[in-house]
């Protein structure tokens, strides 16, 4: 069992709400170890916050009684989780096998240059972060790509940058 | 959007055409509960688990291990709570099964899971989705609720003494959560890293209690098995490999699109008679069978049924049923490159040989269809991939030097007109 590091300063004015907590300890409960609800946890912690940057990582070491770094190590494990802010809309093209099959990789190069960035990076004005990702379980419906937690399937070039252009 | 229809239905998929489905009142409608019934109030676990070994089920999530056996494994006279997990961390590239079965027939897959809950004793399940699957997750989540409304799930299921909860957990992305001992480890809130086996999870599992873990389209079998017997399923598909799976089918095929069609169903039945082909009057240069992780076969094998049994002889697996076709505009170095960034990518880092070999492959890959290919990088390929294979904690590494392998095997030419012109031949077919 590893012992949690009480931090230098009582981070009681922390940057996760009330409610987020609260919908945390519900979630601990589900598991025979209190950690097991880790993942749900950043999941949640990052709808609210955007992503989970190096104090909230230390604010929820705190609550689940473990070290920073081990909540950190976790974050950087998984794709979904993030370090760092990101645009406030999250593209993810698809650019696996079966996707660049029917034209998954054009797809993404033609948003590349309709956005005038590249993939993993975010528009200037923070609206969009652009990213290629792996299967999507999508492969009959290529190409894909994902806004946010929303899957739009059989997309054309065209359609594809309006439905960026639609973004807030 | 939504999801397709299947074009060929069966007992899997036969209602998914139906919205109502989704719903408890639907699924009741159809018969649905009927057999965790029959389970649950007049047979005895060991009879359970007797009658889904003789039906020659096999797990549907790629390895093919038989799910009777499986669930035999749970330690008898214990007292150590025990669980059940639900593998729907469903991520295999050109595997897409998984998420119809959850998104149409959210309560198959409940009652499934409560059929084997009750057979290996276990008090709770949880449902591991991954975390991109969020329509999925949505719609679980519902019936869940639904299903502890109406005395399925919850203290006393139907009016027995049998208590059995779902908890639905959702995943960070990461492809080697799949992996059943990656999941576990990711369950407990952990970087997805797969234990060394043994001990198993049948014995050490999920935070250390006796765990089986199923695939979600092995679940959705059990039902039905339960509902019309052994002999039924068993009339179903071959011999060896009984039943229907929902094979996949991507790539450059007319109807892209799942297929729900017994297990020994002939590649080429499936690509032409139901994908419809190859389109634009194209021929196929290769068909991978069973996944990306899967060997490819090229065009001469697509007579092979889609069984384990037979596709062993070819040298490549069933997997997980995502059949990907290419057609003659395709660059199988380019192919390698893609699956090789995949692995290289994907590995958790933990082993040497698949750490180090994955990123080997990806970047002597790259060199050939950059035409910078030097002369003995074939062998080194074939070498490092046999490094790899068989060397690892879990079967991540023969996954990754598989479909390296098959592509040598079967489409060496390629390569060598790289090395040789010192460049890309293929002018057609996607860029990286």
């Amino acid at each position: 069992m590893v012992k949690a590091v009480k931090p230098k300063k009582a981070a009681k004015s922390g940057a996760i709400s009330g409610a987020t907590r609260k919908r945390i300890a519900e979630e601990m409960q589900k598991f025979p170890q209190k950690r097991g609800a880790l993942l749900e946890a950043l999941h949640l912690v990052q709808e609210e916050l955007g992503c989970i940057a190096p104090e909230t990582a230390r604010e929820l070491a705190e609550i689940f009684e473990m070290r920073a770094v081990e909540v950190m190590e976790v974050v950087s494990f998984y794709n979904m989780f993030h370090a760092a802010p990101q645009g406030r809309h999250h593209v993810h093209v698809c650019t696996n096998l079966p996707c660049s099959l029917r034209g998954g990789r054009s797809l993404l190069r033609r948003l590349e240059e309709h956005l005038g960035i590249r993939a993993g990076e975010t528009t200037p004005d923070g609206r969009i972060t652009l990213g290629r990702e792996e299967c999507l379980g999508a492969c009959a419906y290529a190409p894909m790509l994902r806004i946010g937690d929303t899957y739009h399937e059989n997309l054309g070039v065209e359609l594809a940058k309006k439905l960026l252009d639609s973004l807030e | 959007m939504g999801l397709k229809v299947p074009h060929t239905t069966n007992y899997l998929t036969e209602h998914f055409g139906d919205d109502g489905f989704v719903s408890l009142k639907g699924y009741e409608a159809q018969g649905g509960y009927e057999a965790a019934r029959k389970a649950l109030t007049r047979m005895q676990p060991e009879k359970l688990i007797e009658l889904v070994k003789d039906s020659g089920l096999q797990g549907r999530g790629g390895a093919g291990f038989p799910t009777g056996l499986k669930w035999s494994f749970m330690p008898k006279d214990e007292d150590r709570p025990r669980f059940l997990v639900c593998n729907a961390d469903e991520s295999e590239p050109g595997s897409f099964k998984d998420r119809i079965l959850l998104e149409r027939g959210p309560h198959q897959l409940i009652e499934g899971i409560l059929i084997a809950a009750w057979a290996v004793g276990a008090e709770k399940t949880f449902l591991y989705i991954r975390g991109e699957y969020s329509e999925p997750a949505r719609v679980m989540q519902q019936a869940i609720a639904e299903a502890g409304e109406s005395g399925y799930l919850g203290q006393g299921a139907m009016g027995t003494n049998f208590s059995h909860e779902v908890v639905l957990v959702r995943g960070g992305g990461a492809y080697i959560c799949g992996e059943e001992t990656g999941l576990l480890e990711s369950l407990e809130g952990k970087k997805g890293q797969p234990r060394k086996k043994p001990p198993y999870p049948a014995e050490f599992g999920a935070f250390g209690m006796p765990t089986t873990v199923n695939n979600v389209e092995t679940f959705c079998h059990v039902p039905h098995i339960v509902r019309r017997g052994a002999e039924w399923f068993r009339g179903i598909g071959t011999e060896k490999s009984p039943g229907t799976t929902i094979f996949g089918v991507s790539g450059h095929v007319v109807r892209p699109g799942l297929y729900e069609l017994p297990l020994g169903t002939s590649l080429e039945q499936i690509v032409f008679g139901h994908a419809g082909g190859v389109p634009g009057g194209r021929e196929i240069k290769g068909v991978i069978p069973g996944g990306m992780s899967m060997p490819i076969l090229p065009a001469a094998e697509l007579d092979v049924p889609m069984a384990n049994e037979s596709l062993r002889e070819r040298q490549t697996m069933l997997g997980t049923g995502g059949i990907m076709v290419m057609d003659d505009t395709t660059c199988m170095v380019r192919v390698g490159c893609v699956i090789a960034h995949f692995f290289r990518d994907e590995s958790c880092g933990q082993c040497t040989q698949c750490r180090e070999g994955t990123g080997w492959m990806e970047k002597i890959l790259n060199r050939i269809e950059r035409g910078a290919g030097e002369e003995g990088d074939l062998e080194i390929l074939l070498d490092v991939s046999a490094k790899m294979e068989g060397a690892t904690i879990c079967a991540f590494a023969d996954a990754a030097a598989w479909p390296i392998q098959g592509l040598l095997r079967h489409f060496r030419d390629d390569f060598e007109m790289h090395l040789r012109h010192h460049r890309c031949p293929f002018h057609e077919g996607f860029r990286l």
